[in-house]
């Protein structure tokens, strides 16, 4: 630990102001406290409102795992992990169950989560409402009043220009039956894991100065139509490196000649799993060029 | 038509910061309207017309004078913001059930149609969208709902996913008609309808209009500074003159024994081919 700083890199009235805000958002599930953000040694969209979650909640017991697209070895990932062993000198770990606090971008992890446990997300923008309603004032008032016809009336856009739901992250859902949420840019794959997921979850916006949380057990339902419900994402293949059918898979391209490799997207998921002896088919796959066929070609 | 007050105004009056000075867009005015009729607000620009409808659909608060709206509640609303029905002074009333009374039982139906309609989501999401503020979740129906409105306002049904930005102007003008009526609400603000449509198209949402509101036994409080529209579908007509009514009646009564001096004016300013 680098005896420089801080515990936590933040002073402590500065965490002390982010864990009151904290508390009104597990108070009110799902509504977006506005907090005083502070500068971090960080680019915004680097997870500048989920560090400062991180670190006004993080204590010398605790172990930190941080994932960024499910990896723990990505730029984003290694580099927060490094800054919080820096300043704080707690233990880290790549292991989802030896964890008690997890910082997340994109991801939820394919492990189930325990009732010890904290999931803190990075968040670039907290309102579900921006790109349909460009007034904050005006979003404010429909929090307020519970008024989110405006989300529906975008998926039946979508519906009907495309004939399906087309996002399929971030994908907007109601808190506790009351408070539309953001869940940050994590695939519609892990929404369910929100519903009455065991953790507590915590959200952190640093450039938008916002923090949201949804408190353990909490009801989470993502928006629909009756008929056309909400789904998941799902592949036609396993994971080629432990073989696992129902995780969420990256698709990587490895030569110019349409193969594929599909691999999960949660690596510490993946490495349990191959280490308890499941094996997948270590093969690449190829796809048909649906392009070639929509131009008339043979292919 | 039932005895039972829908609008009444009293005394309603509004003033701007003119430079350093204020001064009344509209003073005075008291009028009550009842359920299927229609009102129509006659007089020249900058006459205050547009405020007076501004503030009866609470869209500005009145500075003196009330609006009282008989609100009604119906058991299949089982909205937060509902309560008690009743006559209500709407300066009373919260915001939330203000904005739930401007979704369900009231229309507001622009000048231009660019203001009154979502232009970045289709004609059939227009019309969708308070069904959808409503609670209603089911595409299937959202979408029949829609397509049975267009039939209804004379639009082309074909073109229900299609941006109002790409219809004509009488297009959007009947979809943000179609938009408002959705609901099936009591009474409907217009400002200027049929203002910048050309003459033939006039005729015909002229014609749609008056359909409706016979239909849906609508009231309607409709701003106007084209006399034959008033003519065409109002009951009675408010004549303003300066921010004051110089002159209310029936309207063929207003039109055709105009009394008051800046009546006679605009009576006699029409050109009749």
């Amino acid at each position: 630990m680098d005896e420089h700083y801080n515990f936590g890199f933040l002073d402590e009235r500065t965490k002390k102001m982010i864990r009151r805000a904290m508390l009104k958002a597990v108070a009110v599930p799902g509504y977006q406290v506005p907090f005083g953000s502070r500068e971090m040694p960080f680019a915004y969209g680097w997870g500048t409102g989920g560090v400062q979650v991180t670190a006004s909640i993080i204590g010398r017991s605790d172990v930190l795992k941080v994932i960024d697209q499910g990896a723990d070895d990505t730029t984003n990932a290694v580099n927060i992990r490094r800054f919080f062993a820096r300043t704080t000198g707690v233990p880290t770990t790549e292991k989802t169950l030896e964890a008690t606090i997890i910082q997340t971008r994109h991801r939820i992890p394919e492990a189930a989560l325990t009732e010890t446990q904290t999931i803190v997300y990075q968040v670039p923008m907290p309102e579900p409402l921006f790109r349909l309603e460009p007034r904050r004032s005006e979003t404010i008032t429909m929090h307020a009043l519970g008024e989110y016809g405006l989300m529906n009336v975008k998926l039946y856009e979508d519906i009907a220009q495309l004939g399906a739901i087309s996002k399929t992250y971030d994908y907007p859902v109601l808190v506790n039956e009351r408070y539309l949420t953001s869940p940050s840019p994590i695939p519609k794959f892990d929404n369910p894991k929100m519903h009455m997921n065991p953790a507590l979850q915590l959200f952190g916006a640093g450039r938008e100065k916002r923090i949201y949380a949804i408190p353990p057990y909490t009801a989470v339902r993502s928006l629909d139509f009756e008929d056309h419900p909400f789904e998941i994402q799902s592949w036609e293949h396993a994971c080629a490196l432990c073989g696992a059918e129902n995780s969420f898979l990256d698709e990587m391209i490895v030569d110019d000649e349409g193969s594929r490799l599909f691999v999960c997207s949660d690596s510490d998921f993946c490495s349990e799993r191959r280490s308890a002896g499941h094996v997948g088919t270590q093969q690449a796959v190829t796809m048909p060029d649906t392009l070639a066929s929509a131009r008339g070609e043979e292919p | 038509m039932n005895n039972r007050l829908l609008l009444s105004a009293r005394n309603v009056g509004k003033q701007f910061m003119q430079g350093s000075r204020m001064r009344w867009a509209c003073q005075n005015v008291s009028f009550d309207l009842y359920p299927g009729e229609v009102l129509a607000v006659v007089g020249e620009s900058g006459s205050g017309k547009s405020t007076l409808l501004r503030l009866l659909a609470s869209r500005l608060a009145c500075d003196e004078g009330s609006v009282h709206y008989d609100v009604r509640n119906e058991a299949g609303t089982a909205m937060a913001a509902a309560g008690a029905s009743g006559v209500f002074n709407l300066a009373e009333l919260s915001e939330a059930r203000l904005r739930w009374l401007a979704r369900t039982d009231w229309g507001f139906v622009e000048q231009h149609a660019r203001d009154g309609l979502r232009m970045n989501v289709s004609g059939g999401a227009n019309i969708g969208e308070r069904m959808m503020a409503l609670g209603a979740r089911h595409y299937g129906k959202l979408r029949g709902e829609a397509l049975s409105w267009m039939e209804r306002v004379e639009l082309d049904t074909a073109r229900i996913d299609d941006l109002p930005g790409t219809y004509s102007g009488g297009m959007q003008q009947r979809l943000q008609i179609a938009r408002n009526l959705v609901t099936h609400p009591r009474l409907v603000f217009m400002d200027e309808p049929t203002t910048g449509l050309d003459v033939s198209v006039q005729a015909r949402l002229l014609d749609l209009l008056r359909e409706l509101v016979d239909q849906l036994h609508l009231a309607a409080v409709i701003v106007t500074h084209d006399l034959a529209v008033a003519r065409l579908l109002a009951h009675r007509m408010l004549v303003m003159k300066d921010g004051c009514v110089v002159e209310q009646g029936l309207t063929d009564r207003v039109l055709d024994d105009p009394q008051h001096p800046y009546t006679q004016l605009l009576v006699s300013s029409v050109l009749t081919p």
